[in-house]
Parts: C-alpha cells; sequence; structure tokens
C-alpha cells in the first residue's frame, strides 16, 4: 500500500467512472435502438 | 445455434430477454457496488483501494470476453456464414471498448494509491491498452466495410479472429513477463479470495454481464431495424423507378 494517500477519493473516482461510464452506453444503446425501430416502423407505414 | 439465423425468430427472443436482462443487471450491479463501497472490510495490505475490485476486475473481464465473443462471432459468420453472426460481432465491439477503457482507467487510479504511479509499461497494462485499440480498429473497419455494401463484411471477421491472439497474452502476461500486477487470485474451482470479496465479485460480474448482454442485444435490434428500414426504402424507390 502506498502510504500517506486518501484512498477514498480513488474509490469514489472509480465508482463514478465506471457506473457512470456503464450508464451512459446503456442510454446510448436504448436511443439507438428507439431511433432505429421507429426509422423502421415509418418506413412500414409510408 | 442456427435455429435462430432466422432474424424474425430473433427479434422475438431479444424483444422478451432485453428488458428482464437490463433491470436485473441494474439491479445486481448496484448492489454489488454497494457492497464495495459500505459492505465490504478494507483489506490488511491495500486498505480501501481493495474496493476499486468490485468495478474493475468485472470490466477486465468483459473487455477480454467481449473480444472472446467477437471472435466466435467471425468464425461463425466465415465458416457457417451464420446470418447473424456479423450483426453480433459489430455489436458486441462498442460495450467491449467501453468496458476495456473502463478497466484501464479504474485499473490506473487502483494503481496510484496501490503500486504509486498511474501506469506502467508491463506487459499486462500494454496488451490491456492494445486490446483496447483493437477494439476503436474493428469498430472503424465494421463501419467502412457496412458502407461498402455486404461483400465488405468479411474483413471485421477476419480481424476478429486475428485480433484474439490478444487474449490468451492478456491473460498469461503476469505469469510470463515480471509485472506490478498481481497473478490472478481466482482461477477454475480454485480461490484465494476471502469470502467478503469472492461473494461481492460474483454478484457484480454477473450484475455487469447481463448489462452488457442487454446492450448487445439493444444495439443488434438496432442494426437489423435500419437494415429493414434500408431494404424497404430500397424496394420502394425501385417501384417508383419500374413505375
Amino acid at each position: 500500500m502506498y502510504e500517506g494517500l486518501n484512498h477514498w477519493g480513488f474509490v469514489i473516482a472509480s465508482y463514478a467512472i465506471g457506473l457512470g461510464g456503464t450508464a451512459l452506453l446503456i442510454l446510448h444503446s436504448l436511443l439507438t435502438m428507439r431511433r432505429a425501430e421507429a426509422r423502421r416502423d415509418r418506413a412500414r407505414e409510408q | 445455434m442456427h435455429g435462430y439465423a432466422n432474424p424474425a425468430r430473433f427479434l422475438r427472443l431479444a424483444r422478451i430477454l432485453t428488458g428482464p436482462f437490463l433491470i436485473a443487471g441494474i439491479a445486481l450491479s448496484l448492489a454489488a457496488a454497494a457492497w464495495g463501497l459500505f459492505g465490504a472490510p478494507a483489506e490488511r495490505l491495500q486498505g480501501d483501494s481493495v474496493r476499486i475490485l468490485f468495478i474493475h476486475v468485472p470490466a477486465a473481464w468483459l473487455g477480454m470476453g467481449g473480444w472472446t465473443a467477437i471472435a466466435l462471432a467471425s468464425m461463425a459468420e466465415l465458416v457457417w456464414r451464420h446470418p447473424l453472426a456479423g450483426i453480433a460481432a459489430r455489436a458486441i465491439a462498442l460495450p467491449g471498448a467501453v468496458f476495456a477503457l473502463l478497466c484501464l482507467v479504474t485499473g490506473s487510479l487502483w494503481g496510484r494509491p496501490a503500486w504509486g504511479t498511474w501506469w506502467v509499461w508491463d506487459g499486462r497494462l500494454t496488451s490491456m491498452l492494445v486490446l483496447f485499440f483493437l477494439y476503436c480498429a474493428y469498430i472503424a473497419l465494421a463501419d467502412a466495410a457496412n458502407r461498402d455494401g455486404e461483400n465488405g463484411s468479411r474483413l471485421p471477421a477476419i480481424f476478429g479472429l486475428v485480433g484474439a491472439v490478444n487474449i490468451p497474452i492478456i491473460h498469461y502476461s503476469v505469469l510470463w513477463w515480471n509485472s506490478l500486477h498481481q497473478p490472478p487470485s481466482i482461477s477454475m474451482g480454485k480461490s484465494e479470495m476471502a469470502p467478503a470479496f469472492l461473494y461481492g465479485l460474483l454478484a457484480a460480474t454477473i450484475g455487469f454481464s447481463l448489462i452488457f448482454g442487454a446492450v448487445v442485444l439493444m444495439r443488434m435490434r438496432a442494426i437489423l431495424a435500419n437494415a429493414q428500414a434500408e431494404a424497404r426504402l430500397r424496394r420502394r424507390a425501385m417501384e417508383a423507378v419500374d413505375v
């Protein structure tokens, strides 16, 4: 262990980046899917 | 596997599985994160920095597992011409790249308090960085091949297979070369980890894997929906020309 450092800053940063990155990935994939399926449905209706 | 080569049948299954995978994955990952932050004890040597384990290790496994899945899908595409295999490989690439990057960033954040440095150019860290670059190259190649039409899709599949050579290098790097990174604590049927860390890590890995699966299903649905829309618009344009 590297002495003299408060570990909690590194822990919180890791969790924020890990969970935040995963949330952004989910959101991006969900929006991409919704847009693509709406586009397909519009093409079917035309 | 070939039973789901039919996109319509696959889409029916994907619509059923996406929601439950996503909800169960988010619930399990958040529970594991809460355990990592508030429940798990500090480790004797590494102190509180060991809590990063619950994010870093699932990200590393999914980064490596993602490329293994791309290689298997690429083989299915090249050998059996499975119609969904190329789509699956393309859908895996972005989540695989994101988890490889999360592994690198959280590993760096763990390295500073544990080793006293953010980064070293040793076998494990460098081969993981190479994996991230391979994902970036695969995404660019698959996009270019997609723009060129169906015949272009063989090149990403070959790249996906060749790139798999990096996976055993990542795994064995800590055994082959001197490294600051610790050797594996978990191997087939054996663990050197205390139960307080092992079960939390298991929950985090299953949770993030379910999220990974849900993201891949959503991205496959998006690729298929775009292909169906393109096909319909093309058919309509042909009919208009004939008239």
